[in-house]
């Protein structure tokens, strides 16, 4: 603590001594070793028997989709009643995941929120690995990726008048999504130059210098570099903050738009965006607490942040709550017998048991974080990150199944029943995610070194 | 694949109900739900107001099937044709002899409906060129009207207010499914009024 702070407290200042971010005021020479020794070490025998088992669901998921491609997308439990179910599912949950990442990255940047220097970085990885996870769905939900490519406008177009549907919202997913990535990507890699310089230069020789000095484009840390870079960092959260409210919005028209009961309804954008970012949350709960425990970087990721982060989930966990309790006080408000009966069906009917788990994982059970002791308690955190993706998931199926299983019409009304195929293509996109993670925090900085080094002494 | 279901409804109580069916097919929607969630325009509607599937064009996203409120769109969800799997009459070279040689194969991935039997609509048009005269009313004859033994089925024109269609919608019997979400069905039907027997 520098002598400025010591003198306020002292003066009894009625102000909370700011928090520290790090604990132990660890040297910048520490910082760098610290972060750079899972790259720079061999990995332990944990993260390899966690690669086996996330390869293992990689390889199902690859035969399973190779068979899916080869036979239809008649071998999921899809019917003329429920024509999306885990498909659309998965990709609405995979997409909202990545919101968290975004919002660390970008809005708490903007607000100057110090406490995402030591997560940003994991949080945007994982924000780029969940959208590829999204991406996936969508392809392969069609069966025939062959023709995927229609929905792309591409130059030069022989097809004369017969190109894109701008009305359609799916159109809009397919910006909405690419340009997403896009920006999430650019933004991850320039937020790691530094890092790669520093690990350029800790190289001893050979490929790993090769490779890390093409990767780290030159930097050089000069006070000209910085400050460009520092602008550039500014205009990028600038352009990704929007994105954090625009993409979900948009999937959300993937439903809104439409004149189902349980999907035609304009509380869709917000109430997305609020489930997207809760989501997200619970899953860097959940990957942070798992890596900081097995890459020993208890200093860097503490329980203070892990605090803030269940208070953000709390907050959009109820909001997500108060959306549920709006959408049936209009169904009942609104006068709608189509509505009325979705919404009495949604909490009565053959898949009630999914709404209550809904319920339960994404209203009552974040209602403990109220709570410091609640907020604090690592192994409570852990439970309650996973359930939180549970309801997530259980969310997107109600909405999407529940609304379609039953119609206008009588005769048109199903049930969906999963197949091995739509299960093991759900796991399968969970090994992605983690075999991509996994090589990330092997071969990729997870903490951002210099960010935390600003922070790691006090303000 | 059937493109024109018979939906069946109860009316009455216990044991004392009648059941009454009503075929429901593809409405060819003037303000379609169906077209305007296509991403790639695969669904539109024609010059002469036929809800038309490109079927070269799907690439199977399914949402005209989600969003259509009367439920009448089929997916390929397998290749049907020339696949064992399936022991349907497109499997076996003979079994293919009862298909309709006139109507194109839909590959699997691809979306399906009633189209109104477009290609007699066609067949109509071209037999009237070829006798140099306008094409006329009851020259086309839909493949369930043709079948339909007792000729509850009618197709014509209803831009032509002389034709037999447009006379049977202008009366008072006329209705159209699910009027009230505003999809403007070109297909209509009519209430039926029939004497019932007094409980005794």
């Amino acid at each position: 603590m520098s002598d400025l702070d010591l003198h306020r407290h002292d003066a009894g200042d009625p102000l909370l001594p700011p928090t520290r971010w790090i604990d132990g005021a660890p040297s910048l020479h520490k910082i760098t070793t610290d972060i750079s020794r899972p790259m720079e070490a061999r990995p332990g025998r944990g993260w390899w028997i966690c690669l086996g088992i996330a390869g293992l669901a990689v390889v199902n998921l690859l035969a399973m989709v190779g068979y899916l491609f080869a036979k239809g997308i008649g071998i999921w439990g899809l019917n003329n009643a429920v024509g999306w179910a885990f498909d659309i599912t998965n990709f609405v949950f995979w997409i909202g995941i990545g919101h968290a990442g975004t919002l660390i990255s970008a809005i708490l940047l903007l607000f100057r929120q110090k406490w995402r220097t030591s997560i940003n970085r994991s949080a945007e990885a994982m924000t780029i690995f969940a959208v590829m996870c999204a991406g996936l769905f969508p392809l392969i939900h069609m069966g025939r990726p062959w023709d995927a490519f229609f929905i792309f406008p591409y130059f030069p177009n022989q097809r004369g008048p017969l190109w894109i549907n701008f009305r359609s919202p799916l159109v809009w997913d397919v910006f909405a999504i690419s340009t997403y990535f896009t920006i999430s990507l650019v933004f991850w890699y320039l937020g790691m130059l530094p890092d790669l310089a520093t690990l350029r230069d800790r190289a001893l020789g050979g490929i790993r210098k090769l490779v890390l000095r093409f990767a780290a484009f030159g930097w050089n840390g000069s006070q000209r570099t910085w400050s460009r870079y520092e602008m550039v960092s500014l205009i990028l959260a600038a352009l990704a903050t929007p994105l954090v409210l625009s993409v979900h919005s948009i999937v959300s028209t993937d439903f809104a738009t439409s004149l189902i009961p349980g999907w035609h309804t304009t509380i869709f954008p917000p109430y997305f965006v609020a489930g997207a970012i809760y989501s997200g949350f619970g899953m860097v709960l959940t990957l942070l607490i798992i890596t900081r425990q097995t890459m020993h970087l208890e200093r860097y990721i503490t329980i203070r942040h892990l605090e803030a982060m269940a208070k953000v989930t709390l907050l959009t966990g109820s909001l997500v709550g108060y959306a549920y309790a709006t959408e049936f006080f209009n169904a009942w408000y609104g006068g709608n017998l189509y509505e009325r009966y979705h919404f009495i069906n949604r909490a009565t009917g053959p898949y009630a048991w999914c709404f209550y788990l809904m319920v339960l994982c994404n209203v009552l059970v974040p209602q403990a974080l109220w709570w410091k002791r609640a907020r604090t308690n690592i192994a409570l955190l852990f439970v309650l990150s996973i359930l939180v993706n549970v309801g997530m998931w259980f969310e997107r199926f109600v909405i999407i199944v529940v609304s379609l299983h039953r119609a206008f019409l009588p005769s048109g009304w199903g049930m969906f029943y999963p197949t091995v195929f739509d299960i093991g293509i759900l796991v399968g996109s969970f090994g992605l995610f983690f075999t991509l993670f996994l090589l990330f925090i092997r071969f990729l900085p997870m903490i951002a070194m210099w960010e935390v080094k600003g922070v790691a002494h006090g303000d | 694949m059937h493109w024109l279901r018979i939906d069946r409804y109860y009316d009455g109580d216990g044991a004392a109900a009648r059941s009454v069916h009503q075929p429901m097919m593809c409405q060819h929607c003037n303000h379609a739900p169906c077209e305007t969630v296509c991403p790639v325009l695969a669904t539109t509607t024609s010059s002469e107001g036929i809800n038309q599937q490109v079927y070269n064009r799907c690439i199977g996203t399914r949402y005209c099937a989600n969003n259509c409120p009367y439920k009448v769109r089929r997916f390929n969800w397998h290749n049907y044709t020339a696949n064992s799997d399936f022991d349907f009459n497109m499997a076996s070279p003979l079994g293919r002899l009862v298909l309709n040689p006139d109507v194109t194969v839909r590959s699997r991935g691809v979306m399906e409906k009633c189209n109104l039997c477009v290609q007699r609509i066609q067949l109509g048009k071209n037999q009237a060129t070829l006798s140099r005269r306008p094409i006329a009313d009851g020259d086309v004859a839909t493949a369930c009207q043709q079948s339909c033994p007792t000729g509850a089925i009618v197709f014509g024109d209803l831009k032509d207010p002389n034709s037999r269609v447009s006379k049977l919608l202008a009366g008072r019997r006329a209705y159209h499914v699910l009027e009230e979400l505003g999809t403007r069905p070109s297909v209509g039907y009519l209430k039926k009024v029939a004497p019932q027997e007094e409980e005794t």
